[in-house]
C-alpha cells in the first residue's frame, strides 16, 4: 500500500478518535490539534521508512502525546510540579513501538468521543458553529472541505471554527458527557446537528448541485458512531435508520440531466436494497423500545416508501396516520403538507386539498415553495388546470435550487400541453 | 470559573403583580441565594434600583457627557445580578435556570475575564 494514501486514510478515519482523547488530556482543542498535526508530520517521514503501523490510530495518539511532551519541555510551558504530578499522562516517557497499543489504551477512555460530540454540539454554540465544529473535529473533513460543502469562503469557515473553539475555552463549556437529567435535551441537539448535515447533503438549500454525497456519507458515519456510543436511546437508531433509508434512494432522485425526480417517478429497481433492509431492521428494533420520537416516525414513513413495489401500491393510509403522529410530536407546516399528499393518495385529491386549505394563510407557509407546489399538484389532479398553473408559478418564484425550478417548469409544461 | 448572571426583566410587570405573587418571588430569590451561599458558589448578588435612577457617563474627546437613562429600546432592562464561582458553563446555566426571573425575563450568563488571561 502507498504510505501517503495510508496516512491520508488513517488521518481521516481516526482523527476524531485521537483528537477526542488528546483534548481530554490537554484540556484544549488547539493544543490537541497542534499535537495531532505534529504526529501526522512525524508519520510522513516514519511510515515510508518503517512501514505503516498495524494500529495507525494508536500510533498517532502516542506519537501526538510524545510530541506534545517534547514541546512542553522545550518551551517550558508548564511548571515542573505540573510535569511531575497532577497530569498523569505527562509522566510517561516515549514508548517502545511494540507497546504502542497498550500505551494508547492506557491513555484513552471509552467516553472520549462522546465527550467530544456533546461539546461540539453544546447549545451555547450557534447551530452553524456546532455543525462546522462537529464536521471538523469529529468527522474527517478539513476546513476547506467543510467550507466547500457549505458554499462559504474558507476564511469564513475557519473564522467560525476558531470562534467556536474560543467560546468553548472562554465560557468554560465542559468537556463532559451531560448528567442523566440533561441528556435528552442535549442528545436532541446532537441529533439535530447530524440531521442538518445529512439534509444539507441530501437536499442542498443552495447551489447548482442537488445532492452533496460527501455530507450524506459523513452524517451516516456520525450516526453509526452515535448508535455505537449511545445504544439504548431509540431516537439515535431512528435517526440512523432515517438517513440510511433516504440515502438508499439517492442515485434515483436526480436524473442524468441533473433534474429532480419525484418519488413516484423514481426507478425503484435502482434503490439500494441492502441499505433499505438495514434501515428497516434498525427502525423496527428502535420502535420495539416503545419510546416513540420524531426520527423513529420519520424512519417508519421512509421504510413504508422504500418497501413499496410501486407508488400506487404504497400503504398511504398508514403513511397518513404516521404523519398525524409526527405532527403531534413536532408540529410543522411541512408535515401538514406531507400528510395532505398521503391523504390525497389514500382518499383522493379533494380530501388532500381540504387539508392544505385548512392551513392556508399561515405566512411561513406562504413563503414555502413546497406549499404552492403541493397545492398545484392537488389542483392538477382535480383537473383545475388554471388554478394549478397559478400555484406552480408561485412555487417557481420561491424555489431555491435550479433542479427544483426545473421540476416545476416541467409540471407547468405538462399542464399547458 | 467565575460567571456573572445578569438578570433582565420588564419593570412594568411589577405593577401588575399581586402582593401574593411578589411575596412568592421574594421567597424564591431568598431560597436560591441561600442555596448557592451554602454550596459555596455565591460571591455577590443584588437587585438594582429602577432604570429611572440610572445615569450614563461618556467621555468623548476629553469632554464628559452625563445623560439620564439609558432608555432602552427593549422592554427588558438589567434588574439585578449574581456573581458566582462554579465548575463550568453547564453549572452556571443550571444556576441561571433557577433564578425566578428566568420564567418571565431572561438571564444572560457571562464568564468573567480573569486578569492576565487573553
Amino acid at each position: 500500500m502507498n504510505e501517503a494514501d495510508a496516512l491520508e486514510r488513517a488521518c481521516r478515519q481516526h482523527r476524531g478518535r485521537v483528537l477526542a482523547t488528546l483534548i481530554r488530556l490537554f484540556g484544549s482543542f488547539d493544543a490537541a490539534e497542534e499535537a495531532f498535526q505534529d504526529a501526522v508530520v512525524a508519520a510522513l517521514t516514519r511510515w515510508p521508512r518503517d512501514g505503516v503501523p498495524h494500529e495507525p490510530a494508536a500510533w498517532l495518539l502516542v506519537t501526538a502525546r510524545n510530541r506534545a511532551l517534547d514541546r512542553i519541555r522545550r518551551e517550558g510551558r508548564r511548571a515542573d510540579k505540573e510535569l511531575a504530578g497532577e497530569a498523569p499522562w505527562l509522566r510517561a516517557g516515549p514508548v517502545d513501538p511494540a507497546d504502542v497499543v497498550a500505551e494508547a489504551d492506557a491513555l484513552s477512555v471509552p467516553d472520549d468521543r462522546l465527550r467530544l460530540i456533546f461539546t461540539c454540539c453544546h447549545p451555547a454554540l450557534a447551530v452553524d458553529a456546532q455543525v462546522a465544529l462537529t464536521l471538523r473535529t469529529l468527522g474527517g473533513l478539513t476546513t476547506t472541505e467543510v467550507a466547500h460543502a457549505y458554499l462559504v469562503p474558507e476564511a469564513t469557515m475557519a473564522q467560525r471554527i476558531v470562534r467556536a473553539k474560543a467560546k468553548i475555552a472562554g465560557a468554560g463549556i465542559p468537556y463532559a458527557v451531560p448528567a442523566r437529567e440533561a441528556l435528552p435535551e442535549r442528545l436532541g441537539a446532537v441529533l439535530q446537528v447530524v440531521y442538518l448535515v445529512f439534509n444539507e447533503g441530501y437536499s442542498a438549500t443552495a447551489g447548482e448541485e442537488l445532492v452533496r454525497h460527501e455530507l450524506c456519507g459523513e452524517a451516516i458515519r456520525l450516526g453509526r458512531l452515535l448508535v455505537e456510543l449511545v445504544p439504548d436511546e431509540p431516537e439515535v437508531a431512528g435517526l440512523l435508520a432515517l438517513m440510511l433509508l433516504h440515502d438508499a434512494r439517492r442515485s434515483t432522485r436526480v436524473d442524468d440531466d441533473g433534474s429532480l425526480v419525484r418519488l413516484g417517478d423514481q426507478d425503484r429497481s435502482a434503490w439500494d436494497r441492502d441499505q433499505i433492509a438495514d434501515g428497516v431492521r434498525l427502525v423496527e428494533t428502535a420502535m420495539s423500545a416503545r419510546r416513540i420520537g420524531r426520527y423513529q416516525v420519520e424512519a417508519a414513513i421512509a421504510a413504508l416508501h422504500a418497501e413499496a413495489p410501486t407508488s400506487d401500491a404504497t400503504d398511504w393510509p398508514q403513511i397518513a396516520a404516521l404523519y398525524g403522529v409526527l405532527h403531534r410530536l413536532a408540529p410543522s407546516p411541512v408535515i401538514v403538507l406531507n400528510r395532505a399528499v398521503a391523504v390525497a393518495m389514500a382518499e383522493g385529491p379533494l380530501r388532500g386539498l381540504r387539508l392544505v386549505d385548512q392551513v392556508a394563510g399561515d405566512p411561513s407557509l406562504e413563503r414555502l415553495h413546497l406549499y404552492h407546489a403541493t397545492r398545484g399538484h392537488l389542483l392538477a389532479e382535480l383537473g383545475r388546470r388554471a388554478d394549478a398553473a397559478v400555484a406552480y408559478e408561485r412555487a417557481l418564484a420561491l424555489a431555491g435550487t435550479t433542479a427544483e425550478q426545473d421540476l416545476l417548469r416541467a409540471r407547468l409544461a405538462d399542464l399547458r400541453a | 470559573m467565575r460567571y456573572m448572571l445578569l438578570i433582565y426583566s420588564d419593570p412594568s410587570s411589577y405593577a401588575t403583580m399581586t402582593e401574593e405573587d411578589g411575596a412568592r418571588m421574594m421567597g424564591e430569590y431568598f431560597a436560591f441565594t441561600q442555596a448557592i451561599v451554602e454550596s459555596g458558589e455565591f460571591l455577590a448578588g443584588d437587585p438594582l434600583q429602577g432604570i429611572d435612577t440610572a445615569t450614563t457617563v461618556r467621555v468623548r474627546g476629553g469632554q464628559r457627557t452625563t445623560t439620564d437613562g439609558p432608555f432602552a429600546e427593549t422592554k427588558e432592562v438589567l434588574g439585578g445580578y449574581y456573581l458566582v464561582d462554579c465548575a463550568d458553563l453547564d453549572r452556571a446555566l443550571e444556576l441561571a435556570t433557577k433564578i425566578p426571573h428566568v420564567r418571565n425575563g431572561s438571564v444572560e450568563v457571562r464568564p468573567l475575564q480573569e486578569l492576565g488571561q487573553a
